[in-house]
């Protein structure tokens, strides 16, 4: 069968690849489009390895089939960091040295993007069902969750010194 | 297989028609690990997002309308909606992380057809119908009637959810939704139980609706229950009087459930009488606090 040609936004960037249509947009984004910060553990939905914002809502690639980015907006770990600094929670991760192997950590920082995009003050009880979707079997959740509450924390008081 | 986008329930109903092969999704949270696992493959799938009356919720005088590809995520950041139905709300909340959220959907849940499928005790004890689209044209049946067996619908070929009907619920009336699992997210029911009450101004039960998941083949309604509440005075409930344990020993007996890695049969009925008595007394106390109105819901809480 042919293959299919989709159009869409990915970190900014207009972006054409071609899929199967049957191939999910996690394999298009790693294979056809290069970006392999996104990652597979499981591949159903589970680990959260693969997460993505698709139209500014945090998804599984894994469980997404790839035309259906056609015309979508999506954001992957790559589009975190700006030209001149990290993404806050990159900071923070690095800073408290929440990962070990790394595998899972694109995921975890994408989700915790998408939570402090609308809730910019969590408790460490929100971050940690914000973050059930996302498994790590290195670096225990503690140091992730601390990261995630201290960037919350420093992009709060960017904010305050912005505003004044 | 082939990914197929139709914009209009009238394209889908066409497309199915002539694609016997074809297979309906919604976030595929169910389709894509099933595929993975060797299922065998439809020919086409005909993705039903792209069908506005499928991803719209709305609410008019006689009650909601729920497109059955609606991510379940603006289901839980619908404030009406969860205010006068938060049993409902918080069983389709329940389902999977954020991530699933996103895209898991009340028709997909329904449709996949597991006997744990989490919204739809609380889909059944609201009395919502679902209004389906096939080659004959439409036909709405209740929820309760869609599902037949473990991965079986009633479903004909072609046929799919379009959307659900929920009426506004009357005076007095709270609705319920609690599940055991063996940790506090992303795992499946050992058992769900779901349960919806209505009080006349006295305080005595008008009708009562109690549901079970994952206990047996399919969502079971528990009829010696709800029988047991009606009449009852809330007082009585809330106290855990007689009808109470009525509801826990027909709760326990309606119950046909397997030995699996998340429960024995002895231990499922066990919990299917706790779980019911407490989704119950949840149903009850909101039930009271919403003083009347049908659209005054704010009072409910989120117990769980
Ligand atoms: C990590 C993870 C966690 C999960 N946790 C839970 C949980 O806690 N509780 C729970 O109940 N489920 C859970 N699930 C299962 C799944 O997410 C739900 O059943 C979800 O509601 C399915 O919706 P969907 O739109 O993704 O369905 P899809 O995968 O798109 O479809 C499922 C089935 O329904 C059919 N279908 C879909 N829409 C329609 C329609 N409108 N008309 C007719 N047929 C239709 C499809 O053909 C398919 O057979 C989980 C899944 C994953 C991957
Ligand atoms: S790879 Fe997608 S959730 Fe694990
Ligand atoms: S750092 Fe290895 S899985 Fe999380």
């Amino acid at each position: 069968m042919a293959r299919t040609h989709v159009t869409c936004t990915i970190n900014g960037d207009e972006t054409e690849f071609l899929c199967e249509q049957d191939e999910t947009l996690l394999n298009a984004l790693r294979d056809d489009v290069g970006l392999t910060g996104v990652k597979e553990g499981c591949g159903t939905g589970d680990c959260g390895a693969c997460s993505v914002l698709l139209n500014n809502r945090l998804t599984c690639a894994c469980l997404v089939f790839a035309p259906e980015a056609d015309g979508a907006t999506i954001v992957t770990v790559e589009g975190l960091a700006s030209a001149e600094a990290l993404h806050p929670v990159q900071q923070t991760f690095l800073e408290g040295a929440a990962l070990q192997c790394g595998v899972c950590t694109p995921g975890f920082l994408v989700a915790a993007k998408a939570l402090l995009d609308h809730n910019p003050d969590p408790t460490e009880t929100e971050v940690r069902y914000a973050l059930a979707g996302n498994l790590c079997r290195c670096t225990g959740y503690d140091k992730i969750v601390r990261a995630v509450l201290d960037a919350a924390a420093d992009m709060r008081s960017d904010g305050a010194l912005t505003a004044d | 297989m082939e990914y197929l986008s139709p914009t209009t329930v009238e394209e889908a109903s066409e497309l199915l028609a002539a694609r016997p092969d074809a297979e309906v999704f919604a976030g595929a949270t169910d389709v894509i690990p099933q595929l993975r696992a060797g299922r065998a493959e439809p020919g086409a799938l005909v993705d039903l997002k792209g069908i506005e009356r499928l991803v719209s919720v709305s609410a008019d005088d006689a009650g909601w309308t729920i497109g059955a590809a609606t991510p379940t995520a603006d289901l839980t950041g619908n404030a009406q909606l969860s205010a006068e139905f938060p049993g409902l709300v918080e069983a389709a909340g329940l389902i999977g992380s954020d991530q699933i959220q996103n895209r898991s959907s009340l028709g997909g849940n329904l449709c996949n057809a597991s006997p744990a499928a989490d919204s739809v005790p609380a889909m059944v004890v609201n009395d919502m119908r679902a209004v389906v689209a096939g080659p004959d044209g439409t036909r709405t049946i209740p929820v309760v009637d869609v599902t037949t067996g473990p991965g079986s619908t009633s479903l004909g070929p072609g046929e799919f959810v379009v959307e659900f009907q929920l009426d506004h619920r009357p005076a007095r009336t709270g609705d319920a939704y609690l599940r055991l699992i063996p940790r506090t997210e992303m795992d499946i029911a050992v058992v769900g139980a779901g349960a919806r009450l209505s009080f006349d101004e006295a305080g005595v039960c008008t009708s009562a609706a109690v549901a079970l998941g994952a206990v047996a083949p399919t969502v079971v309604r528990v009829s010696d229950a709800e029988s047991a509440l009606v009449g009852t005075a809330a007082s009585d409930i809330l106290g855990n009087g007689d009808a109470m344990a009525a509801v826990a020993a027909a709760a326990t007996a309606a119950c046909n459930p397997i030995d699996d890695k998340r429960g024995t049969v002895a231990y499922r009925r066990q919990v299917a009488g706790v779980l019911a008595r407490r989704a119950v007394t949840a149903a009850t106390e909101r039930a009271l606090a919403t003083n009347g109105a049908a659209t005054d819901g704010a009072a409910a809480n989120g117990v769980s």
